[in-house]
């Protein structure tokens, strides 16, 4: 069972050096790529089932002693986060045979190491190696957005490298004097140290100041909103699945168990939420084009799942942990619907779009279902997302929060409307483009696949609601993790 | 004591070059960063916690996992400067014929 645990690192990575060995065998690398990742989607489901009744599968590379192995671990949330991440790969993966992304030479096998680094970081169990994951995952990005953008990729490009380098260095900062303290870099052996320790609450802090910049919240949310526009739809969507998430994961993780949930940081973690959701969803009114409208939302939904962290109950981490892994595939669903727009237009600038609604219904329904279940509608997956977050912050009675959610979801809704009545509603504008070739089911699938799991998740979340109690209460009281990781 | 004051003047050095324009300044500011964090973790080190890595190894004997650290970090931050050198190239090609205000130094 724990030599499993190998499989999301290493299969991918494999798939990458079969793919490099293979050039111009357009349908047989496709082939690798897409059973690589369906693999790893089988690993995490066979996880989840192996995490739920509260076990932690563990591995220790070559059966090494605890302090010098790498270990990797599974906990509902790490295995939960591994099979939604896959299943995003899975989707851009098709989307990529429908645009054409995955005819460039060097986009699959990149793809393969940027999700190994992703689900090795939901695996890691040490500090330093979720620092190299993370570089793992980082640098193949920067090769994507530099491959794949549009007009103006070279000054995206260039922020984005410069706030993902400034990260990865304050992070290794942060692991250093988090071992410069404690003398250890391992999550089981930190467990509570920042409550008795003053000098690692501080050290951690840089640690977390380093996830935050890179998961975008605010206020080091601003390169975002800039570099990630630039790139083409479905490397968005794939960013947009991974790179943040794991800076939120990593958050979550170092927060639950490093500080042990310690509630002298609750104002500051709801503050940063709310700015994030304000923020990012204000940000989105004044842009015009499908992908940067999605972008500053980005920021603003990290803030819910920020907000579920901050209250820390067994509620509101459960809320959180369910919001994240339907936000993730709802988000996926509309930038891939973006990547129709884009493919079947030319463009997705709201201002050169009309008319898509009677061109292309499937495409309209697969947008309206996401966009809908992103501003929390009934009966969609989105909406009991945010109700369980708005739950758990009555439950603790905290009004403003209360507030900005409701406003925050209503303002989201506009937004999304924005969005559906001038592309969707529109005139066709003139000199109308007309639509060159109907989208194939390798474009129009991924989407409309993802806005039907948010359209379930609705009425049947009762599985990954289960999932999410499951990992919420392994965050509340990480024992049992601890115990299984340090061997003792 | 000289750890603390080679991290600050490397950061401070790192930090003046990253807020000046032109690329190449941003590369090699964080080629002085990553040396800042490398003496950083090195400093971070100390036997006082576990027993030395060799059997025989007394007091005198270093610590060799923030040395690893440093191993990976080293080849991490090579190879993502290698890469923005190479696109720092690409810019500049392109801007014998466009040229892209921002490369620019300060006017």
């Amino acid at each position: 069972m724990s030599l499993l645990l190998i499989g999301p690192v290493v299969g991918p990575l494999l798939a990458a050096t079969v793919l490099l060995a293979l050039p111009g065998r357009l349908m047989l690398r496709r082939v690798v790529a897409l059973l690589a990742t369906a693999v790893v989607i089988a690993v995490g489901v066979v996880l989840l089932l192996a995490t739920s009744d509260g076990e932690v599968p563990v591995l220790r590379v070559g059966d090494w002693p605890p302090v010098v192995a790498i270990t990797l671990a599974a906990d509902p949330l790490s295995a939960l986060l591994v099979t939604v991440s896959a299943m995003v790969v899975l989707a851009c993966l098709v989307a990529a045979v429908g645009t054409g992304d995955d005819r460039r030479r060097a986009f699959l096998p990149l793809t393969m190491v940027l999700s190994a680094g992703a689900y090795g970081a939901y695996l890691t169990t040490d500090l330093f190696n979720l620092f190299v994951l993370v570089e793992i995952m980082l640098v193949p990005s920067y090769v994507l957005l530099a491959l794949s953008g549009g007009p103006g990729r070279a000054g995206a490009g260039r922020v984005y490298i410069a706030t993902s380098l400034l990260g990865s260095t304050i992070l290794l900062a942060g692991v250093g004097l988090l071992y410069g303290v404690t003398g250890t870099v391992g999550l089981a052996d930190l467990a509570g140290m920042a409550r008795e320790i003053p000098a690692a609450a501080v050290a951690g802090g840089v640690v977390l100041l380093a996830f935050a910049l890179k998961s975008a919240l605010v206020p080091l949310h601003d390169w975002l909103p800039r570099a990630y526009p630039v790139a083409s739809p479905v490397v968005v969507a794939l960013f947009s699945g991974l790179l943040t998430k794991v800076g939120l994961y990593a958050i979550i993780r170092i927060y639950a168990v490093l500080y042990g949930g310690d509630p002298a940081y609750h104002p500051l973690l709801v503050a940063v939420a709310l700015a994030s959701m304000v923020i990012g969803v204000l940000g989105a009114i004044g842009v015009r084009s499908m992908r940067k409208v999605l972008a500053f939302h980005m920021v603003s939904q990290i803030g819910y799942v920020l907000l579920g962290l901050a209250l820390f109950t067994a509620a509101s981490l459960a809320a959180a942990i369910f919001y994240l892994a339907q936000y993730v595939l709802v988000k996926a669903a509309l930038f891939l619907c973006a990547a129709v727009v884009r493919a079947t237009r030319g463009t997705d600038r709201l201002s050169r779009l009309g008319g898509l609604a009677s061109s292309n219904p499937l495409l309209a329904v697969a947008f309206g279902v996401a966009a809908l279940s992103l501003a929390g509608l009934p009966p969609f997956g989105g909406f009991l997302a945010k109700f369980l977050v708005l739950r758990a912050a009555n439950e603790v009675g905290d009004w403003l929060v209360l507030t900005v959610a409701v406003l925050v979801s209503l303002v989201t809704l506009l937004s999304m409307l924005k969005i559906w009545g001038v592309a969707f509603w529109g005139e066709v504008p003139r000199p109308a483009r007309e639509q060159t070739a109907r989208p194939g089911a390798a474009l129009l699938g991924p989407p409309l696949v993802l806005g039907g799991c948010a359209l379930l998740l609705g009425p049947l979340g009762g599985p990954l609601l289960q999932v999410a109690d499951a990992a919420a209460a392994g965050l509340l009281e990480p024992a049992g993790y601890v115990r299984a990781v340090s061997g003792r | 004591m000289s750890g603390p004051l080679i991290v600050g003047v490397l950061v401070a050095a790192g930090v003046f070059l990253l807020l000046r324009p032109g690329q190449l300044r941003l590369v090699l500011g964080f080629v002085l960063l990553g040396h800042a964090v490398n003496v950083l973790l090195l400093a971070a080190g100390g036997l006082h916690r576990r027993e030395p890595p060799v059997d025989g190894g007394g007091a005198e004997s270093a610590d060799p996992l923030p040395q690893a650290f440093i191993l990976t970090a080293i080849v991490i931050t090579f190879g993502i400067t290698v890469y923005l050198l190479r696109l720092l190239r690409r810019a500049s090609r392109r801007g014998s014929r466009r040229p892209e205000t921002w490369d620019r130094g300060p006017r």
